[in-house]
């Protein structure tokens, strides 16, 4: 194909101009490194985010009561998510799809131990929230059916906690106190390895009926306790929504809500978490790869202004090249190519220098993101910086066409 | 056409510049031809219009009034793209100031011709460093203009007029931009080519240069003020219909174009 012939010629037109023509490229270089290192910034960490959500379950819903107050004037919203709800949630013959249900009512307090104090989270649950939530234990074990049936003074505690509280892990015997109350550590959770996104470093659990009775100063709705937030398992991935829809429609029928009302508490599901987190990074990430994607622009700019000049230095060549017997459409490519290669090359060098940022980031220990450079991005970088040469240089390549022959043979 | 076998006729041409608000009439009626195998010199001063005519006959312009043809083609019907192919095909180039790209090997130089004619790439190397043999390059092949010598780089030139097998060279001060020695050998090597048949058109102002010529036109503002070919005399004794006086087509053609095959060959 003739379209072949004008690469060489292209190539040899750089070569004679190699510091200018790095200096051009320069612009499209950075462009497309900045388009790529970012976009791969993001993906890392919105894989990173989503790794965690998900290794922390994804056939787990969480129900949190509605925080907004109904009508004007109606002052501090009634909560009505209470332990009544939660035993009732519990019955399988009208959850068939829901394996799980941890009650939840945690509020922040002060533990001591000897002259050490820490103000922790400290949530009151049952057995199963340690295999609804995933924890694994460093130390000991998490809360039994028999303490939480017996509301024992018994809690396990994150590593930061112990740590702070007893300058060691190795705690399990231990006595901590809170508001006055003796507290058995029965077991110290492994240490997540980040303060990221559900980390348990900085938390206490304890038997939810002592956090109802004893610790927090828990209000009622009609009898019974009231809760933070339940933590259900549906029995498998595909049956999240089933479940989700059991959970709705237990839950309107206990809070006596007409068909007109609205629930009166919210189910979350790893699902739309995944969703909710999926769209902010790629917005965030959109966000950044305009703002890199403008020096691409500048770097296309320059490319035109170097094509310009280059024209203009070479009028008397194409004066030349046209009494030699070039068409139009040769001296159109001939500049549309140049252009063409001067890109892709300076694109090939910004994915070679993304690639080893990218392979850096790897060999760094402990950096909380990789960079994930995906095969998308790279099309679309070599397309992106091959559409910057063909645009940017067809302007002067027209401008080459345009040029009279006797008048650029002459030209000095 | 008047002769139809002729390789250039050019029959009551005008060119009329506009600069601004006047007309400059470069070229005024000049009628010539030019017959396959001759070996002309143009004069005249600067300003004379032998430069368009030049140009004209180059199909690097075009007239503004009368009728040119090239082998029989008349340029006002052809199309830009089938201009560049006949420059291509049949016309020569050769510069004052040699028109070399810079930093390219002569051999690339003198392919060039031969890239715009879709010639593959393995044969018109072949086909440039045979144009460079036979202006006697043969050993300068891969050097770059800065590397060689003016009169070398205007034998570049020449060879890369040569490659395409014009019939028609066209040289403009071809020895301007050289000393009297290399001009000399730059003139030697035209004629060699002349007897081996190609058709020479040389333009200049130097006395000299165009003595050498066999045939000498003369030009003036813009017309032929003589022209040693008694036959085809002036352009005004044409224009008056002295039919006797038409030109005498030289009786060389057929030889011409086996001496030009021949040419080929032996390179």
């Amino acid at each position: 194909m003739k379209l072949f012939r004008y690469f060489p010629v292209a190539v040899d037109s750089i070569a004679a101009n190699k510091m200018r023509a790095s200096l051009t490229m320069l612009g499209i270089i950075i462009g497309v490194a900045a388009v790529l290192t970012i976009l791969g910034v993001g993906r890392g960490a919105s894989a990173n985010i989503l790794d965690e959500v998900a290794s922390q379950g994804t056939t787990r819903l969480t129900i949190s009561p509605s925080t907004e107050s109904e009508g004007e004037g109606a002052g501090a919203p009634v909560q009505t998510l209470t332990m009544g709800d939660v035993r009732a949630l519990s019955d399988a013959a009208f959850h068939p799809d829901i394996v799980e249900v941890v009650p939840q009512y945690g509020g922040s307090i002060q533990l001591v131990a000897g002259s050490n104090n820490k103000q922790t989270r400290v949530t009151g649950t049952t057995a199963d929230y340690a295999e609804v939530h995933r924890l694994e234990m460093a130390e000991g074990r998490f809360l039994t059916e028999d303490e939480i049936a017996q509301m024992s003074n018994v809690i396990v505690i994150g590593t930061a906690v112990a740590t702070d509280l007893f300058e060691r892990t190795q705690v399990v015997g231990e006595s901590v106190r809170i508001d006055g109350e003796p507290f058995t550590v029965v077991g110290v959770l492994k240490e997540s390895g980040n303060a990221g996104f559900g980390s348990n470093d900085d938390s206490g659990f304890i038997p939810i009926g002592a956090a109802h009775g004893r610790i927090f100063n828990v209000p009622r709705y009609r009898g019974e306790y009231i809760v933070t937030s339940v933590s259900a398992n549906a029995v498998s991935e595909e049956r999240v929504e089933a479940a989700e829809r059991q959970i709705e429609q237990t839950l309107r029928l206990r809070h006596g809500l007409g068909a007109d009302d609205d629930n009166d508490f919210t189910i979350s599901t790893q699902a739309s978490l995944l969703d909710t987190i999926g769209t902010v990074t790629n917005t965030l990430t959109l966000l950044l790869s305009s703002i890199a994607a403008i020096s691409l622009v500048v770097g296309g700019i320059g490319i035109m202004n170097i094509m310009l000049v280059s024209v203009t230095e070479r009028t008397k060549e194409i004066g030349l090249r046209k009494a030699l017997g070039a068409h139009t459409s040769d001296v159109l490519l001939q500049f549309l190519i140049e252009s063409l290669v001067l890109t892709l090359l300076g694109g090939l060098i910004g994915i070679a220098i993304s690639y080893g940022l990218a392979l850096l980031v790897q060999r760094i220990p402990n950096f909380p993101i990789d960079l994930l450079i995906g095969v998308d991005a790279l099309v679309l970088a070599v397309g992106v910086s091959a559409s910057c040469g063909l645009i940017f240089g067809l302007y002067p390549a027209l401008r080459a066409t345009r040029l009279d022959p006797i008048e650029a043979l002459r030209y000095e | 056409m008047a002769d139809s076998s002729a390789l250039v006729d050019m029959h009551d041409i005008s060119k009329v510049y506009q600069m601004g608000e006047t007309k400059v009439h470069a070229l005024n009626g000049v009628t010539l031809s030019i017959e396959e195998g001759e070996y002309v010199a143009i004069v005249g001063t600067s300003g004379s219009g032998k430069s368009t005519l030049m140009n004209i006959i180059g199909l690097l312009d075009s007239p503004t009034e009368g009728v040119f043809a090239i082998r029989g083609q008349r340029a006002s019907g052809l199309t830009g793209r089938q201009m560049a192919d006949l420059r291509n095909m049949e016309i020569g180039f050769v510069f004052q100031q040699f028109n070399l790209l810079a930093r390219t090997p002569a051999w690339r130089q003198v392919e060039l011709p031969l890239f715009y004619a879709n010639v593959a790439r393995s044969a018109s190397r072949k086909r440039a460093l045979e144009a460079l043999a036979q202006v006697g390059l043969a050993e300068r092949a891969d050097h770059r203009p800065d590397e060689l010598s003016g009169g070398q780089q205007q034998r570049v030139a020449i060879a890369r007029a040569l490659v395409n097998r014009p019939s028609l060279l066209l040289a403009d001060e071809p020895t301007g931009a050289l000393d009297t020695r290399t001009g000399e050998e730059v003139m030697a090597l035209f004629e060699k080519l002349h007897e081996e048949g190609l058709t020479l058109v040389i333009i200049t102002h130097d006395q000299e240069i165009a003595e050498r010529a066999h045939r000498v036109i003369t030009m003036r503002d813009g017309v032929i003020v003589s022209d040693s070919d008694a036959a085809t005399t002036t352009a005004s004794g044409f224009r008056n219909g002295l039919s006797g006086a038409a030109p005498a087509p030289l009786p060389r053609p057929v030889a011409i174009e086996q001496d030009k095959e021949k040419m080929y060959e032996a390179v």
